[in-house]
């Protein structure tokens, strides 16, 4: 990559998007120019072209994931996969009926799909994970009702990097006779996914958070036994009547070959992504006051979210512009609200608003952890000379119990 | 988000950051801001037995616009009477930094900190 010659920041924001991997777009670029026929096409040899490369990807994605090609519907991303999946499963099931649960740590695509549901008459549940932000299996079985037709609840969280119990939920999801959908965007390439034995009925994927690219995902619904999903957009009947609209040859062939990739290379690169992760978080947490955001065993080592108390989140984005990485506060943005995963863990408003995440992938080096450690402790050395917060606390003021001037 | 050059500044090199005895009948200090709303100034004068402004110090835990709006008032405080210090107003801090609509707020909270540290200084010569 030439990043270092543009004088780009180190990326370290892989949780938003990964690059392309330059062998994944290579494979991509001759079915733009050359083998550029539509897969639906039956009559001649640019459309058989096409569909070869897209039954090849199909079956990419399929062996990642232990499923069936057959079981692998394409979309054009996580976000329509999970509207695809909690629409179409939850109106299709409406007969048993009318309750959805899912967890106030999911992705927005899945709160918004599901706040949607409501809006057409359907009840929802959202659960409150754990202060570690895992869900309490008690709680979730608590929260089932005769009525509850379908549970959506995410493998691997954006934000904080936290794996949810996927089996023990879809156990509880089968014995209840409850369809269970799993956004699994953040999860391939990191966690081994086995269809076969995990009980989960759909499953969503995103080709862009795996070096693939972006604007292209699929939808896992199972077919022993046969999950039934409503079409959410209709036209011709392509991807066997689940999602009509001309098959993207070339991101579809991008996300085959990312996925493959994946699983040629997930061990290797996971141990050494678990080293930077480790190197990461032991200069980090050398910092005073420094909170690590969601649970450390059961994680991805990809992501590393933590709050620096007496720090406020947007100076510290702004100290720390030779690294790529994302706030958990969405200062950034006019709202001024802190994130809303953090919130639901029950941290509070100065931590929520004191957060970074780290996401570290494929092509990040030892050093650039090495100088990112050292950039943070600097850059938060200074903020705190600048914080009266930092004062007070060292001072031995109780912060809670000051009276503030509230605006 | 661009920031003015002004207020990066201020941000890179803020000026008179720090702390003066708050128990000095001479300090006033103003602490305003909640940490749950994401910014705290906390704004010090020291007035000479003249009644101007003799030295200003802040520190500040926000963004980088409430950085620098602080940082500027204590520019602006020393050397000047507490009448006129009382004077300042927020919409001065905002042009002068080129604040966008949404940072406005922080130039209303530098402007709250000198009320309050005026007020300070004042209860203190009663």
């Amino acid at each position: 990559m030439n990043n270092e010659q543009r004088k780009m920041p180190i990326y370290l924001d892989y949780s938003a998007t990964t690059p392309v991997d330059p062998r994944v777009a290579e494979k991509m670029i001759p079915y733009i120019t050359e083998d550029f026929g539509n897969p639906a096409s039956r009559s001649h040899a640019y459309g058989w072209n096409a569909e070869k490369a897209v039954e090849n990807a199909r079956k990419e994605v399929a062996l990642l994931v232990n499923a069936d090609p057959r079981e692998i519907v394409w979309t054009s991303g996580a976000t329509e996969s999970n509207n695809l999946a909690i629409k179409g499963a939850s109106q299709f099931y409406s007969s048993k009926g009318k309750h959805i649960i899912t967890c106030s740590t999911e992705h927005k695509a899945v709160i918004d799909a599901v706040r949607e549901m409501e809006r057409l008459g359907y009840d929802a549940t959202y659960l409150t994970p754990e202060p570690n932000g895992l869900i309490d299996l008690e709680k979730f079985k608590a929260a089932i009702r005769p009525d509850t037709v379908l549970t959506t609840i995410m493998f691997v969280n954006n934000e904080i990097g936290v794996m949810q119990d996927i089996e023990s939920i879809g156990n509880i999801c089968r014995q209840n006779n409850i369809i269970f959908h799993v956004d699994a965007a953040q999860a391939t390439g990191k966690v081994k996914i086995d269809l076969e034995k995990l009980p989960v009925d759909l499953m969503s994927f995103s080709a862009h958070k795996t070096y693939g690219p972006k604007g292209i995902g699929a939808l896992f619904v199972r077919r022993k036994p046969r999950i039934r999903i409503e079409a959410q957009m209709h036209g011709g009947g392509h991807e066997r009547g689940m999602r009509s609209g001309t098959l993207a040859t070339h991101q579809i062939v991008g996300m085959g070959e990312a996925f493959r990739l994946a699983r040629e290379e997930m061990d290797t690169e996971n141990k050494r992504i678990y080293q930077l992760h480790q190197r990461l978080l032991n200069g980090l947490t050398e910092i005073e006051e420094t909170y690590v955001n969601g649970d450390l065993g059961s994680r991805v080592p990809h992501n590393l979210n933590v709050s620096f108390n007496y720090v406020e989140g947007e100076s510290l984005i702004m100290a720390i512009k030779e690294i790529a990485v994302s706030s958990g506060s969405a200062c950034t943005s006019a709202s001024l609200e802190p994130s809303y995963v953090l919130r639901a863990l029950g941290r509070s408003d100065e931590l929520a608003h004191s957060s970074i995440r780290f996401s570290i992938g494929r092509f990040t080096k030892e050093s650039d952890i090495d100088f990112t450690i050292e950039l943070v402790k600097q850059k938060i050395d200074r903020l705190r000379d600048l914080s009266p917060l930092w004062e007070m606390f060292k001072d031995g003021v109780d912060l809670e119990k000051v009276e503030w001037a509230e605006h | 988000m661009a920031y003015s050059n002004k207020v990066l500044d201020h941000y890179e090199n803020p000026r008179n950051v720090g702390s003066l005895n708050k128990d000095d009948p001479n300090v006033g200090t103003g602490m305003v801001g909640a940490p749950a709303c994401g910014d705290v100034m906390k704004l010090q004068i020291k007035v000479s037995d003249t009644g101007l402004i003799e030295d200003a110090k802040f520190k500040t835990y926000g963004c980088g616009s409430a950085i620098a709006s602080s940082s500027l008032v204590t520019e602006w405080l020393k050397g000047k009477s507490i009448d006129e210090a009382a004077q300042i107003k927020n919409s001065a801090i905002a042009e002068e930094l080129e604040l966008p609509p949404v940072k406005i707020h922080c130039s209303v909270l530098a402007e709250d900190a000198i009320k309050a540290a005026v007020a300070d200084f004042k209860s203190k010569k009663k």
